[in-house]
């Protein structure tokens, strides 16, 4: 066991991002909060994002009010399979996925049946603000449930595997994808128990995972290899990270991002205070790819063309 | 540009509440710990007497502006007893009458003071009247001149005049003179008065007072002591009965010489004693009231002169800061994960009222209890406003319901609930309830017990006595704090939980 002094030394060497350097020197200094709201309501990003013509996923209806829940079973009636979502939810809070119907009931994505009763009370609950992020009244999406690329389904349990992006002043510095597991419940977020894996930028080649703490080379679940794996659409997936930066406003932003069979990629919401766990999923510190940047911006040389940004970060994130 | 302004901001605050708190401190002595104490001499004066058929009326001297004391409490119990308390009008005595108009069997009367000693001096005066000089028959004046003659040689000054006279009359083998002037005068209360009465012949203004000597405990005695008048300082100056000059530092001075100390129905009778028991008090309550004879507005202006019970929710309010602070360490450089960002110091506030075992068992159980309604209502399926209220009224009933149990088992402790709060005990039931839906129960008691550990220790150091006695009576304090929180404003190390979280990438690196 290392003493926390030798740790703290070598994450500085490493040049680790902690929660208070990131908020302290980059989501308060990059991140005007009048531009919150592009992010934090997703209805809102969707809306940026199809006038900025990116791909999202298409918004089957738009819950406001209680009485427009029991109509809700009627107007979903033509989709097999949707996603219910709060518009202000965080960390993938009150998100359902129903796959399918049987009768009157509805089948979550695990496979469970849910009455409209209860169908009804979980959106009602979304509604008066339980899943929102300060608790205020909120709205929710209903949206196409994304089938997922096959490439994912030998590493996936039970759920959408989602690309995180992290765009700094529009260049994208960081990704990882993210498995979920068993444990993780199909949901795709880490500290749920869903499996970080990096991805090497220039080649969109998966390089190393992380389950928890702990390095990992296999799914938990299916036991298939997590590492060399190619992100499809790679460069596609780095040019929306890069212009989800004129689409938010926000210097420092987390992307993120799902493959559709069909699709494509699209986007699934921005997030103003991406976590810290894709560096674990690199191996590497996020401080030296931000001050490469900040290094270009001191210069003047930060460009505003999207492909360019790409460009110098292909050049020059690589993820060994 | 931006980083220096704030420094210099914090710098400031710290300088400010370090520097007010040094001259609260060192100027005007105000006392750094609770345990700081000042004596106090607790005096119970008794009076008994066997009273005559009919109406009875008992009149005793008080104390009162005695030089070097001030009186913090007097009580009076005289059972079935009239009382009325009069000063003269010269504002230099006081005594309690205490009226029966029938009483049977021995009769005994209280007074109890509690004297503390606030190094106070006697202000300035102006001479007073000159007493009436003795009248003495022919033998006397002769030893009276022939006395007095002999005194005046021997003295430099009114107040060696009288020390040297005070002398003479103690001599264990008095002069001629004086053994006869002193014959008919055997008491030391008779002496005095006779002592002021020379003394008038020589023109030196003298007077006598009946004074305690607040030595030892037990049983206390009023002895005589001499005053005379010094024409320059315009003060008095007092001797003993053996002519020493001089204040002696523990000697509270009752009631003036001229009229007796104890008077039962117009005649001098009954029996009076005295009891003196010194104990320690707060020195916080001393420096206020010296604080207040030297300049009222610094304590006019202060926590210190509101009422009582304002004090007390302010000695309570002045601790949540020092929560506030404690939860910012914990989270930003810990690491710490709660419930909410200041649930923790709200919980530990209400633990003041219970003591901190009993707070934890009753928050514990108010909490379990709700959450068992709150898992039964999710089967109910209500909105969350109607569910919150249901909750919050769940809790109060479970809260009465606690405190009468807790009552009918006389579990004082119990009844302290009711101060807990609430509100926050019923979010942290939809809080604990929501984080173990969508996180599982693992996680939600992990978080649950983390923030009830934290409650506890910020209980622990928000009821620390001495901290609490520091913010309370050096407010300025909490600046020195709000500078330290600024300086921690712009804090981006690592949380000590990150390298913890992070240690997998440590471990992969090589020092080189």
């Amino acid at each position: 066991m290392l003493n926390p002094f030798t740790i703290a030394r070598r994450l500085r060497r490493i040049g680790l991002l902690g929660l208070n350097a990131r908020n302290a020197d980059y989501v308060l200094l990059y991140n005007q909060r009048r531009f919150y709201p592009r992010v934090d309501d997703k209805l809102q990003t969707k809306n940026l994002a199809i006038a900025a013509g990116l791909p999202v996923p298409a918004l089957y209806a738009v819950v406001r009010e209680e009485h427009e829940i029991a109509a809700l079973h009627d107007k979903l009636a033509p989709y097999e399979s949707f996603v219910v979502k709060p518009a202000h939810g965080s960390g993938g809070d009150g998100i359902l996925v129903i796959h399918g119907r049987r009768g009157n009931r509805y089948r979550r994505a695990g496979g469970s049946l849910m009455s409209r009763g209860e169908f009804e009370h979980h959106l009602s609950n979304g509604l008066s603000g339980l899943y929102s992020l300060g608790g205020q009244p909120d709205h929710l999406l209903v949206e196409y449930c994304v089938k997922f690329d096959p490439v994912f389904e030998k590493v996936s349990y039970g759920g959408v595997p989602d690309v995180r992006i992290i765009s700094f002043l529009g260049y994208p510095v960081m990704a990882m994808i993210r498995l979920p597991t068993r444990m993780s419940d199909g949901k795709a977020n880490l500290h749920q128990g869903a499996i970080g894996v990096g991805i090497d930028i220039p080649t969109g080649l998966t390089r190393r995972g992380v389950w928890g703490t702990e390095p990992v080379e296999e799914h938990p679940d299916t036991e298939n290899s997590i590492v060399g794996l190619a992100i499809p659409h790679w460069q596609e997936l780095l040019l929306i990270a890069a212009r989800s930066y004129e689409l938010s406003g926000l210097g420092y932003v987390g992307v993120d991002i799902v493959l559709d069979r069909e699709l494509g990629p699209l986007i699934l919401e921005l997030n103003a205070r991406p976590g810290l766990s894709i560096q674990i999923a690199n191996g590497q510190g996020l401080e030296p790819r931000l001050r490469a940047v900040q290094q270009l911006q001191r210069s003047g040389n930060l460009s505003a063309d999207p492909i360019e940004r790409v460009a110098f970060a292909c050049s020059h994130f690589a993820t060994t | 540009m931006r980083k220096t302004q704030l420094y210099l901001v914090a710098a400031l605050m710290i300088v400010i509440g370090l520097a007010a708190f040094y001259y609260k401190w060192h100027v005007l002595s105000f006392p750094l710990t609770p345990v700081e104490q000042t004596e106090v001499w607790d005096i119970q004066a008794r009076v008994e007497y066997q009273p005559r058929s009919g109406p009875n009326q008992v009149t005793l001297q008080l104390p009162m502006n005695s030089p070097g004391f001030s009186i913090l409490d007097e009580r009076f119990m005289a059972r079935g007893y009239g009382m009325t308390i009069e000063r003269d009008r010269a504002g230099s005595g006081r005594e309690v009458q205490w009226r029966i108009r029938r009483a049977r069997g021995d009769q005994a009367l209280y007074y109890r003071a509690t004297v503390y000693r606030d190094g106070a001096v006697e202000a300035p005066g102006d001479r007073p009247g000159q007493s009436q000089p003795p009248e003495l028959e022919e033998a006397e004046t002769a030893a009276a001149n022939a006395l007095l003659e002999q005194v005046r040689e021997q003295s430099v000054d009114s107040a060696s005049f009288a020390s040297r006279l005070l002398r003479e009359f103690s001599e264990p083998s008095p002069s001629p003179e004086v053994a006869l002037l002193l014959r008919e005068r055997a008491s030391a209360n008779d002496r005095a008065q006779f002592a002021v009465e020379l003394l008038a012949i020589r023109n030196i203004a003298a007077r006598w007072v009946h004074a305690l000597e607040l030595g030892v405990d037990g049983a206390g005695e009023l002895r005589p002591y001499l005053q005379i008048y010094d024409t320059d300082a315009r003060i008095w100056r007092m001797l003993d009965a053996q002519g020493r000059i001089g204040w002696p530092d523990n000697l509270l001075v009752w009631s003036r010489g001229d009229r007796p100390v104890l008077d039962v129905d117009g005649a001098r009778g009954g029996r009076f004693d005295i009891r003196v028991q010194s104990s320690l008090v707060d020195s916080l309550e001393a420096a206020v009231k010296r604080l207040e004879f030297r300049d009222e507005n610094l304590v006019a202006y202060s926590l210190l002169s509101l009422p009582l019970q304002t004090q007390d929710v302010y000695k309570i309010l002045l601790m949540v800061p020092i929560g506030a602070f404690i939860m910012l360490l914990l989270r930003n450089l810990i690491g710490v994960k709660t419930f909410g960002t200041f649930m923790p110091v709200l919980i530990a506030l209400s633990f003041k009222w219970t003591s901190l075992l009993a707070g934890v068992i009753l928050f514990v159980l108010v909490v379990g209890m709700g959450l068992l309604v709150r898992f039964y209502m999710e089967r109910l399926k209500l909105l969350l406003v109607p569910r919150l209220t249901s909750i919050l009224i769940v809790v109060v009933l479970i809260m009465a319901f606690v405190s009468v149990l807790s009552n009918r088992l006389g579990l004082e402790v119990g009844l302290s609930i009711a101060l807990f709060p609430m509100i926050i005990m019923t979010m942290t039931i939809e809080r604990v309830s929501v984080a173990w839906d969508e996180r599982g129960p693992g996680y939600a008691m992990k978080m649950a017990a983390g923030s009830l550990l934290i409650a506890c220790l910020a209980y622990l150091v928000m009821s620390w006595p001495p901290l609490e006695h520091l913010v309370f009576v050096f407010p300025e304090v909490l600046l020195v704090l709000l500078g330290l929180t600024l300086l921690l404003g712009r804090y981006s190390g690592y949380r000590l939980t990150e390298l913890f979280r992070f240690r997998a990438l440590a471990r992969s690196q090589t020092d080189g």
